[in-house]
């Protein structure tokens, strides 16, 4: 069965917008999450296509809420856990300890 | 952007688990920021545009460059090999008849190495979806107005497979060194939503 990220052809998305002057990352973290997944894929702790897979298996509901480096920083904590490196409470979102 | 909360919150955790990683021998110190600085040296799409300038002034290297551009590729002092995995480039070239654009439709794959970071159309739900079913409209809402003959092919990216688009030159243009060729070719012509 096709996964959300298989849009091809799918009809329904809103408009094309294009950025002028778009720059490479909106903001510092997506760089950094940029470069973590380089630093975690050269290091082996996963590789490429366990990072695309990791993507394209986020609930549908969640990767169509979330912004491009949303979904790599969702991606990359999910394979932290599931290869043992932490554990999902030492990963969850730092709001989260005060509540 | 950055100032707002969703992205001040993604921001912290984003430290938070970097600090974690630093702790467990997984990250370097400085290693990320290195990498930030490695990558915004690398490609641009002025590499893309060399390419097209050089196949543009040179048959040859044109017919090389479509038959295998991995291997002619090294003749301007480029290569594929310099992201996480040396990827296949497959090189078309527009003519008179057929203009080619180029898609993700599954995600995002681009030749980063030649063209730089992807802007974000490119990664959007909207163009990838539509682009493979209606290539003409969106072609069109790009500025680029092609006769009813000229077939148009789509090519869809993947992970080992990236494409780049040789654009048409330009008429006019015979007495333009390599350079200032280049200087003409977009990021959008090398992705086939722009005629140059």
């Amino acid at each position: 069965m096709a996964r959300v990220n298989d849009v091809g052809g799918m009809a329904g998305f809103p408009p094309i917008v294009e950025e002028p002057d778009e720059p490479r990352f909106h903001s510092d973290w997506e760089a950094h999450v940029f470069a973590l997944n380089g630093a975690l894929i050269r290091r082996g702790v996963y590789n490429l296509d366990e990072f695309r897979d990791a993507i394209e298996r986020m609930p549908p509901q969640e990767y169509l809420a979330s912004s491009y480096y949303e979904k790599w920083f969702t991606a990359i904590t999910t394979l932290l856990v599931e290869k043992g490196v932490a554990t999902a409470e030492e990963l969850a979102v730092p709001d989260d300890h005060t509540h | 952007m950055s100032g707002d909360h969703g992205s001040s919150v993604i921001s912290a955790h984003v430290r938070e688990v970097e600090a974690l990683l630093e702790e467990r021998g997984l990250l370097d110190d400085g290693e990320i920021d290195r990498r930030i600085d490695e990558f915004a040296a690398g490609g641009s799409p002025a590499n893309g545009a060399r390419v097209v300038a050089r196949a543009w002034v040179d048959p040859g290297f044109a017919e090389r460059l479509l038959a295998d551009a991995n291997a002619a590729l090294p003749e301007v002092g480029l290569s594929m090999s310099g992201g996480l995995q040396e990827q296949r480039l497959k090189v078309v070239a527009n003519s008179a008849t057929e203009h080619h654009v180029v898609v993700c439709t599954l995600c995002s794959c681009y030749p980063i190495a030649l063209l730089g970071p992807s802007p974000s159309w490119y990664k959007s739900e909207a163009y990838r979806s539509r682009v493979v079913r209606d290539p003409r409209g969106v072609l069109r809402e790009f500025g680029v107005e092609l006769p009813a003959a000229t077939r148009i092919s789509v090519w869809d990216a993947s992970a080992e497979s990236r494409y780049m688009v040789v654009p048409r030159r330009p008429e006019g243009t015979e007495a333009l060194s390599e350079d200032a060729l280049a200087g003409l070719v977009s990021r959008k012509g090398l992705i086939g939503t722009a005629l140059v």
